[in-house]
């Protein structure tokens, strides 16, 4: 049974439209990342699957149940979010914080010990959440969500203002808790931030999703041009272009290399023919196109 | 029900841990003590007992303090909550907006119950252990201490219904105190003026008693002041509602009332509110 089904969902603020006939699957143990510029529809969509907002049409529904509607609640319990911003009341610590909130979903206290250990907020559990920092506080949002093992979890931004040792460790918990049956979805508002650590990724503008699949999958279906940096003597620059007789792009940089632009199916035939030329050639640098790259390409909506 | 339960006993916590709770108890023990030695003083040789003049006199501060502590609390607490981003990542729980409304009712009411009986309590004691009291003197004090409680939950619904109206906590703040400067101080001057412009004298007893009815100031006071020997002895004026249709029964259904409506168009409108 599939965790997660967004069919034509919909959500207007006046006339401004948020959420724009949306379509979505998650299966049990997938992972997504939702890519999108801030305003893109991202935060309400995950609210629309909370049921915190009302959809204006279309319907949500986990494991089949629909949420807003009266006749199945939806089933929080087995739901973990971390909102964008996460506050906590201040003048608490961290460890009252997590227990209250295992109350209401019914876990036990011990299970607040175990997560504060994972997310490594142990040694300050006592300290008020006031004088954590932005990474603690995240941290603290994580352990929160992971309350009662729910199998949806919903994050939006979650590594936003995390430093790349704690981005790795977030995922790391993640990755864990994936290959145990939970479906996850990951907003960002960077492609970069995701570092193609989930399944599919979806990319989102003005509240539809342009592109959704795996970070090969969207690679190839952007087809964007691979670069191949060559270093070669100064005075070998010339001889190497006249030689090779390539028809892709080159771009002369510095004293000492050549850019050439090519796509995809050509890299390997121009790598062939700049490593034939070894007496002239002393470094090669490929570059495939960059996740920003590809965000921007699809985004910009260039795909034609 | 345990939600609820859950929800209430962390709105205390917080009561207690912010130091809301020790100084509420500590301005009404400070004040109560105040007017229990400053007003059995003139007393002298009554019939009147020192508890029952004390129990008056409290119910006329209660009046004003009560409701201004209440709102204090109510005000901001969901707009608050909201306002902080706190009120998302509850909601997300399973926990349904009833809940959070009566949890957060029930929580700020053991604020107050505490404040109350803390406060009052010892003032109470105090006289009764160093003058001497009867029992009828204690039944006026409990009585004026449970409908104090019942004032209370009028301005937390009153403050909720502020709460879940306004889209910032200032505006909240600024509405609670006209709401708390219109109902205990305002309401009366108007009435006031009414009766001594001479229209008052169109007024019928039982229309000036519904005027008070609309007021949940008014309707404490007269279940707490009218009627009763002491009260006659400090404020006289409101002796005069005996015998007509006023009786206590109805001033308490009167404040019931005054919880239930502001609770259920709060409700009403935070299950509403679009995140």
């Amino acid at each position: 049974m599939n965790a997660l089904e967004v069919h034509g969902l919909c959500k207007s603020y006046g006339d401004h439209r948020v959420v724009d006939g949306l379509d979505l699957v998650l299966g049990r143990g997938e992972s997504l990342a939702i890519v999108g510029h801030n305003g893109a529809g991202k935060t309400t969509l995950m609210k629309l699957i909370l049921g915190l907002t009302r959809a204006s049409a279309g319907n949500v529904a986990l494991w089949s149940y629909e949420s807003g509607s009266r006749a199945a609640v939806p089933p929080r319990e087995s739901v973990g979010f971390l909102p964008e911003v996460v506050s906590f009341h201040a003048g608490m610590s961290g460890r009252q914080m997590l227990r209250f909130y295992a109350r209401l979903k019914n876990e036990s206290q011990r299970q607040c010990e175990e997560l504060l250990d994972l997310v490594g907020l142990s040694a300050a559990a006592d300290r008020k959440i006031g004088t954590y920092s932005k990474g603690m506080r995240q941290r603290l949002g994580l352990a929160q969500a992971l309350l009662g093992e729910p199998a949806l979890l919903l994050l939006d931004e979650p590594t936003s203002g995390l430093d790349p040792f704690l981005r790795r460790h977030f995922y790391e918990i993640l990755n864990e808790r994936q290959a145990s049956g939970t479906s996850i979805i990951i907003s960002s508002h960077a492609l970069t931030e995701i570092e193609a650590q989930t399944n599919r990724i979806a990319i989102m503008k003005q509240g539809r999703i342009l592109v959704q699949g795996s970070l090969s999958q969207l690679r190839r279906e952007a087809a964007l041009p691979v670069h191949i940096l060559a270093t070669c003597g100064a005075h070998c620059r010339e001889p190497l272009l006249r030689e090779l007789q390539t028809t892709a792009p080159t771009e002369l940089l510095g004293a000492n290399q050549v850019c050439f632009t090519c796509r995809e199916e050509e890299k390997l035939t121009l790598l062939h023919h700049l490593t034939l030329h070894r007496e002239w050639v002393t470094d090669l640098l490929v570059r495939p196109p960059r996740l920003d790259d590809l965000y921007t390409h699809f985004v910009n909506g260039d795909t034609d | 029900m345990r939600q609820m339960l859950i929800l209430a006993g962390e709105e205390f916590r917080e009561g207690l841990r912010n130091r809301w709770v020790l100084s509420t108890v500590l301005l009404l023990a400070a004040l109560a003590f105040a007017l229990a030695l400053l007003g059995s003083a003139p007393i002298g040789e009554t019939r009147v007992s020192p508890l029952g003049v004390t129990t008056v006199s409290l119910a006329s501060l209660t009046v004003y303090l009560v409701p201004l502590i209440a709102l204090t609390l109510s005000h901001d607490a969901i707009v608050g909550e909201r306002e902080r981003g706190t009120l998302l990542l509850l909601l997300s729980y399973p926990v349904s907006r009833w809940q959070v409304l009566w949890g957060k009712f029930f929580g700020h009411l053991a604020i107050i119950l505490v404040a109350v009986v803390m406060g009052y309590g010892s003032t109470g004691l105090y006289i009764a252990l160093s003058t001497g009291s009867v029992a009828a003197d204690w039944a006026l004090f409990v009585s004026m201490v449970g409908s104090s409680l019942v004032l209370g939950s009028v301005f937390i619904a009153l403050g909720y219904l502020i709460s879940v109206s306004v889209s910032s906590r200032a505006t909240a703040a600024g509405v609670a105190i006209a709401t708390w400067l219109f109902i205990v101080v305002v309401y009366d001057l108007l009435l006031l003026g009414v009766l001594l412009t001479g229209a008052g004298t169109r007024v019928s007893s039982d229309l000036f008693g519904m005027l008070m009815l609309l007021n949940p100031a008014d309707i404490y006071r007269l279940f707490n002041l009218a009627g009763t020997e002491a009260a006659s002895l400090v404020s006289g004026s409101l002796g005069s509602f005996e015998g007509t249709f006023l009786t206590p029964g109805i001033l308490l259904a009167g404040l019931f009332i005054w919880v239930a409506l502001p609770m259920a168009g709060s409700l009403w409108i935070f299950k509403r509110h679009e995140l």
